[in-house]
């Protein structure tokens, strides 16, 4: 068991700083910032909840945060899943290992804009070839103007971008399950399915569960990719919620409603990851370490 | 052996999904190649007229490789300042327990969690009211919101992986803390250490939100610089190719020199 | 300091808030939790009911800015009382 040491609180203690400065001092700003009515700083004015009552009965704002909930679940349903079937079949020694691991990591090491581009100059109708392919099929496809079609090209776009956090975080926790667990369940006669059922999704849990939670977490506050992509458009159907607050607070300048917005925004993801990470952690039942694994 | 080639399905599924990743990264590198009539004009799988113009326009611009000298300055400034700050951290959680440990680390999480869009506008006030404005270390700094704890929560995966009895071994020696820590507890993890280097680098070299606000003229990073081009020259296909092909060289070299170290930690199963 | 455009009401928020969390560390030392069980359903100690108080009461202010249009001081009281209900019985 982990010793009771207090003493061990000065070796968090830079993190807590850093951490503090970068994320305590701004939030309560963000916070100060949403009761005001801001014109400049030495010129505001008071207004108590009113940025947060015009935020949540904006329909603008309950479509980008529908939108967004319907993007990220649909985004985790997929990737989970996929993710681990990739990890299934990747070697697990040998040179082949780190080469195969390397090619897995390239999505992850490009530049979120630049993933935005790539995507743009591989599924535009005109000089894609994602989009002149399907056109050639003869079926009408344009991302620009389809709603739909944006929303596939989007999905797609994400799909290869983080598919490999996922596989390789999987690997990780696939490579951990002792051999002989595989050989006892294959001595019970158990077939393909019993084995992922009963070795590898038990193995597999605590990677699923950082896996999950960063898959979530990123998927919520995606901006970058669909911002460069599709610019939100066509009309508002792929604007998520970073894209709106970003309008807000950069193009328009409007400080109390963005920062009313952005403290309603975290509070949405706080508790979607804390439901999440409770659920984990629950069916898990603690052993060790603070992060439970 | 067997049994582990038995439990695979056909390697198809690899394949097909390699070919899915390679592809728009295929059609990137032939844009990079032919000159914009070309990109616009007729559709070719394979490209006939090749062309280095894009490639020569960047290397001879020095808008363009002082972006790149830029972007990786805050990368790698926050990774040392991300490792650094992380592994006293994540060695107390994983050999200690103290009051709050289980919240703070929770609370470490939740700032991984925090949108960076959230942060915009109270960033480009702190770091301007601090005189950080358009540095390298603002960038590095305001990085630190996600890898920090990111970091913290990979090594300390790692540490608990490593037996207790290493420690007691040590204090029986009569080994200090420091020469424990440094000569004989981080070796044992330098394969959490480069998966932690990998993840810090990653999610620093990859963000463009908070590096466009926090930059002013003197230090641009390569992202923003890109983003620039598609508005100021309207469409320019090649060159815009041209810098996104090269933006993924970084990356794949540092993955590359961890590599083995990656699958080490990858293999010991503790991220 | 100024950038940070301080009024008395959030400052007074976050004094209570980092007053509750050092009242909660003296009393962790003084008086170490004890995980439970109570209505919610997962084992909670001292600091968990805490967050989970902090949450819902944030989650019952959003509900009735959203739904409602009395004056939102009724949902902080209500906030309280769940609160204070969460902390002795969660």
């Amino acid at each position: 068991m982990r010793r009771w040491d207090n003493r061990a609180w000065l070796g968090v203690l830079p993190v807590v700083l850093i951490v503090a400065f970068s994320a305590v001092v701004p939030l309560m700003t963000v916070v100060n910032y949403s009761v005001q009515d801001i014109f400049d700083l030495n010129n505001r004015l008071f207004v108590g909840f009113e940025w947060y009552r015009d935020t949540l009965r904006d329909p603008r704002f309950l479509e980008a945060l529908l939108r967004q909930l319907g993007f990220s679940a649909l985004v985790l349903a997929i990737e989970i899943p996929l993710g681990i079937l990739v990890a299934r079949n990747l070697p697990r020694r040998g040179a082949s290992a780190g080469v195969w691991l390397v090619v897995l990591a390239i999505p992850l090491l490009i530049p979120w804009n630049v993933v935005g581009t790539i995507w743009q100059m591989f599924a535009r109708p005109d000089i894609g070839l994602l989009g002149a392919g399907v056109n050639a099929l003869g079926l009408d496809f344009n991302f620009t103007a389809d709603p739909v079609d944006a929303w596939i090209v989007l999905l797609m776009m994400d799909v290869w971008h983080w598919t490999s956090l996922v596989a390789l975080l999987a690997y990780a926790g696939l490579a951990a399950i002792p051999e002989p667990y595989y050989q006892a369940a294959e001595l019970d006669g158990a077939g393909r399915w019993q084995v992922f059922r009963h070795v590898e999704l038990p193995g597999l849990k605590p990677v699923l569960l950082i896996a999950g939670l960063l898959r979530l977490m990123d998927s919520l506050m995606i901006y970058t990719e669909p911002f460069v992509l599709t610019g939100g458009g066509p009309g508002s159907s792929t604007t998520f919620l970073s894209q709106h607050l970003t309008t807000m607070a950069v193009g328009q300048f409007d400080l109390g409603p963005a920062a009313a917005f952005s403290v309603l925004y975290f509070l949405v993801i706080l508790l979607l990851c804390w439901l999440f990470y409770t659920a984990v952690m629950r069916s898990e039942d603690v052993e060790g370490g603070p992060g439970g694994h | 052996m067997g049994t582990e080639a038995k439990r695979r399905q056909p390697r198809w599924l690899l394949y097909g999904y390699c070919l899915y990743l390679a592809l728009p990264i295929y059609w990137l590198a032939t844009m990079a190649l032919q000159s914009n009539q070309d990109i616009v004009g007729d559709l070719e799988i394979v490209p006939s007229r090749l062309t280095l113009a894009n490639f020569a326009e960047i290397v001879g611009n020095p808008v363009w490789y002082s972006a790149f000298g830029h972007s990786l300055s805050y990368v790698i400034l926050n990774t040392l300042i991300s490792v650094t700050v992380a592994l006293p951290a994540a060695y107390a959680f994983s050999r200690y327990r103290f009051v709050g440990d289980k919240h703070l680390f929770f609370w470490l999480l939740t700032n991984r969690m925090a949108p960076p869009a959230v942060f915009l506008l109270p960033f480009f006030q702190l770091y301007s009211a601090i005189g950080l404005f358009d540095t390298p270390l603002a960038v590095a700094l305001a990085h630190c919101l996600f890898t920090v704890p990111l970091a913290v929560w990979i090594l300390e995966g790692f540490m608990s992986g490593v037996p207790r009895s290493l420690d007691e071994m040590a204090r029986i020696d009569g080994h200090g803390l420091g020469y424990f820590f440094f000569r004989l507890f981080l070796p044992n993890i330098r394969g959490g250490i480069a998966v932690t280097v990998f993840f810090c680098f990653m999610f620093s070299w990859v963000e463009l939100l908070l590096a466009r606000t926090l930059t002013g003229s003197e230090t641009k990073p390569i992202v923003v610089v890109m983003t620039r081009t598609v508005s100021a020259s309207g469409l320019d296909w090649g060159v815009l190719a041209a810098a996104g092909l090269l933006t993924i060289l970084p990356g794949v070299a540092v993955v590359w020199f961890v590599r083995r170290d990656l699958v080490k930690g990858f293999a010991l199963g503790r991220v | 300091m100024a950038w940070m455009a301080w009024t008395w009401p959030t400052a007074a928020f976050f004094l209570c808030v980092a007053l509750a969390l050092a009242v909660l560390t003296v009393l962790e030392l003084k008086v170490p939790t004890v995980q439970r069980r109570g209505w919610l359903p997962l084992a909670t100690t001292r600091g968990d009911r805490f967050f989970i108080s902090l949450l819902a009461a944030a989650f019952v202010h959003v509900s009735w800015l959203a739904f409602l249009d009395a004056p939102v001081y009724w949902a902080t009281g209500l906030a309280v009382l769940l609160g204070a209900g969460l902390m002795r019985w969660g």
